[in-house]
């Protein structure tokens, strides 16, 4: 580009490619050292916690029986919102990737997308506002009529801020990741499966039944797990919703709680002791999420291997 | 009914036989609304519910209708459409629902004098109290905490973009997709799934341990935004890099440049329209974040210029401490409205950055060949 020697040109250069390479890979090195040190810092600082004498922890009967209600909670809030999810997903992504008029497909996408842009805290305000005191007289009801379900036993909390509206507003918030997710798998699925399956006089359904729901499984199922991930890890939605307490079996009184709401709530004015056990139920949290994110990554990267077929 | 589909049958021939008439949906769509209607006022007309059992009613009329005249295959398909239609109305609600819900909820805050110039400095139960009881107008903004979202987000931006361009630039032209990079995306993948209260905590522990327990900034908010805002840069720049086309590059190797400056010159130039997308989306992303903040920066009532120094508001935190510790206990409504007006600021915030996310990414877009 610029006229000057070769030889002083390629000394610079040299030195050039030498750094920049050196800073992309120190980039790279980087990001899985911040990772490491996510789960190092967060070790330290747990341990306090995890070595104390039981009767320092709170609720008197040391670290486990601490954590063990609310990772159950957690447990609850997340299959609560993967149940009611991931059959709306599936059947949203079908209808952006099969069902919608062409034109149309990535407008609607992108309306789905904007469920995924909306902050955490205004979903939290949304339920804890509008949908728990909508949804209360539906409560009453379950509470009345299906109250021998133990998972239904009354009597349901006045206000509606129980863990079941945690899970549908978190439900809300997974939706767009599972629907994201399975409609690249869905629009990956091979021309010519669709087309031999149709020209078999295959209806629409029977031809994805055939076709896009068997190459598309393992991405739903890893699709799922990433929004299980989400849903464990989220906090706002959780804390600002639930009106929480011991645990309970009947989702429709309020009790229950989920890890990242017991800490987003008690953190800001804890010290000391406390400290360090709201980040030792950090790490389990983070421990459960790694682990199932991990999965579901697993999955793709294993089906990926084997989808070379198209 | 039968005495207006005769004239069409007649008509048909024998490739429509045996097949629901074009306009089927149409009257069967009619005949819902008329019947929910009917049945709604019998136990109390409300919209959403005449929505839902006009639904179904439409559903069950047009599948039992197929069922009918076309046979079972047909009406199971018949039933999957409507099912699969069904769930992507069942998803706009909620959409729809926030949306509104904030809107009526949060343009009198908006609108109220001051909130977008002045603090919580100052604002204290009783000015709430005469504001409920005299009908004293509400004062307090969100000045603060606009401001120190716009700090943290900006530190946390500094931050990432160049460790995630140059980590995506990495696994693009210099991984070879070895080891090393195959880990590095494996990990970046990974990383998309931490928790935000856990990428809060790993900053608090970070700096509880290097700089001193307790300590609260808007630096260390922005350490915890970039934990959750690499990976998202990452992803996104390096999907741009790999669709520059390698003829590009080797142009001009051809011509003698240097690696370094065919990335620098040419790779991330065609592809900077995506990148810029791509950045705009993450910080869209990480604007909204509550967690995070909440367990590093603390809340501030007033206005803090400095990011190193001392608890920092931003919008997130001062909509869920409004909602959940109201400045009056005894009148909730001045902090709610705040809290609303705030949530309408963040998600016009947040829209406006998706939307110009994907301007960006049209208008500059090169061409992929499709």
């Amino acid at each position: 580009m610029t006229a000057t020697p070769l030889s002083s040109s390629q000394g610079a250069g040299r030195a050039g490619d030498k750094i920049f390479s050196g800073a992309a890979l120190a980039a790279g090195c980087l990001i899985l050292a911040v990772l490491f040190g996510v789960a190092l810092f967060l070790v330290v600082q747990a341990i306090p916690a995890l070595t104390a004498p039981a009767a320092e922890i709170q609720g008197g009967e040391g670290f486990f029986a601490y954590i063990w209600p609310i990772v159950i909670g957690t447990l609850i809030a997340a299959v609560i919102a993967l149940v009611i999810a991931t059959p709306v997903a599936i059947g949203v992504a079908l209808f952006i990737s099969h069902f919608a008029p062409r034109g149309l497909a990535s407008g609607l996408g992108y309306i789905v997308d904007l469920l995924a842009a909306i902050p955490s805290v205004v979903y939290g305000a949304w339920g804890a506002a509008f949908l728990a005191k909508e949804i209360s007289p539906a409560y009453n009801w379950l509470a009345e009529n299906m109250g021998w379900l133990p998972i239904f036993q009354g009597p349901a909390s006045a206000t509606g801020k129980t863990i079941l509206t945690a899970g549908i507003v978190l439900s809300v918030m997974v939706l767009p990741i599972i629907t994201s997710l399975s409609r690249e798998i869905f629009l990956q699925t091979p021309k010519l499966h669709e087309e031999a399956a149709l020209a078999l006089g295959a209806t629409r359904w029977e031809m994805i039944k055939m076709s896009v729901l068997p190459f598309a499984r393992p991405g739903i199922i890893s699709a799922v797990m990433l929004g299980l991930g989400r849903a464990l890890g989220e906090t706002m939605a959780v804390a600002l919703v639930l009106s929480s307490g011991a645990l309970t079996a009947s989702l429709i009184t309020s009790g229950n709680q989920t890890i990242a709401a017991e800490i987003a709530l008690n953190f800001p004015e804890a010290s000391g002791l406390k400290v360090s056990t709201l980040i030792a139920a950090g790490l389990v949290l983070f421990v459960i999420t790694l682990g199932v994110n991990m999965f579901a990554r697993w999955i793709i990267t294993r089906h990926k291997e084997f989808s070379g077929a198209n | 009914m039968s005495s207006t589909l005769t004239p069409v049958r007649s008509k048909r021939s024998a490739l429509t036989k045996g097949q629901l008439p074009a306009f089927a949906p149409y009257v069967v769509l009619a005949l819902a609304l008329i019947v929910g209607a009917a049945i709604l006022a019998l136990v109390g007309f409300n919209a959403f519910g005449w929505g839902i059992v006009s639904a179904i009613l439409f559903a069950a009329g047009l599948v039992g209708w197929s069922a009918v005249v076309e046979g079972s295959r047909k009406a199971k398909d018949k039933l999957a459409t409507c099912l699969v239609v069904g769930s992507f109305l069942i998803a706009l609600l909620p959409l729809i629902s926030v949306i509104w819900t904030v809107l009526v909820n949060g343009v009198p805050g908006l609108i109220a004098p001051g909130f977008l110039t002045s603090s919580m400095n100052g604002v204290t139960g009783v000015y709430d109290n005469r504001a409920v009881e005299d009908g004293a107008p509400v004062v307090g903004g969100i000045y603060h905490a606009l401001l120190g979202t716009i700090q943290i987000t900006l530190v946390a931006t500094v931050i990432s973009v160049p460790v995630g361009l140059l980590t995506a630039i990495y696994l693009v032209e210099y991984g070879n997709d070895g080891r090393l990079a195959r880990a590095i995306t494996f990990f970046v993948d990974v990383m998309t799934g931490i928790p935000s209260i856990v990428a809060g905590l790993f900053a608090a522990a970070f700096f509880f341990a290097v700089v001193g327990p307790g300590t609260k900034t808007g630096a260390v908010a922005a350490v915890a935004l970039s934990v959750l805002m690499i990976p998202v840069v990452v992803r996104s720049s390096e999907e741009m890099l790999k669709i520059v086309p390698n003829e590009l590059r080797e142009a001009a190797y051809a011509l003698g440049v240097r690696k370094w400056r065919t990335i620098l010159k040419v790779v991330i130039p065609t592809a900077i329209s995506g990148i810029a997308s791509g950045v705009t989306l993450a910080i869209a992303r990480v604007i909204g974040e509550t967690a995070p903040i909440l367990v590093t920066a603390g809340f501030a009532t007033s206005i803090n210029n400095n990011v190193f120094g001392g608890w920092i508001a931003s919008l997130p935190t001062f909509i869920y401490t409004q909602i959940l510790n109201p400045t009056s206990p005894a009148n909730p409504d001045p902090s709610s409205q705040r809290a609303w007006g705030a949530a309408l600021v963040l998600i016009i915030l947040v829209m406006v950055l998706n939307l110009g996310a994907r301007l960006i990414a049209r208008i500059f877009a090169p061409k992929s060949g499709r």
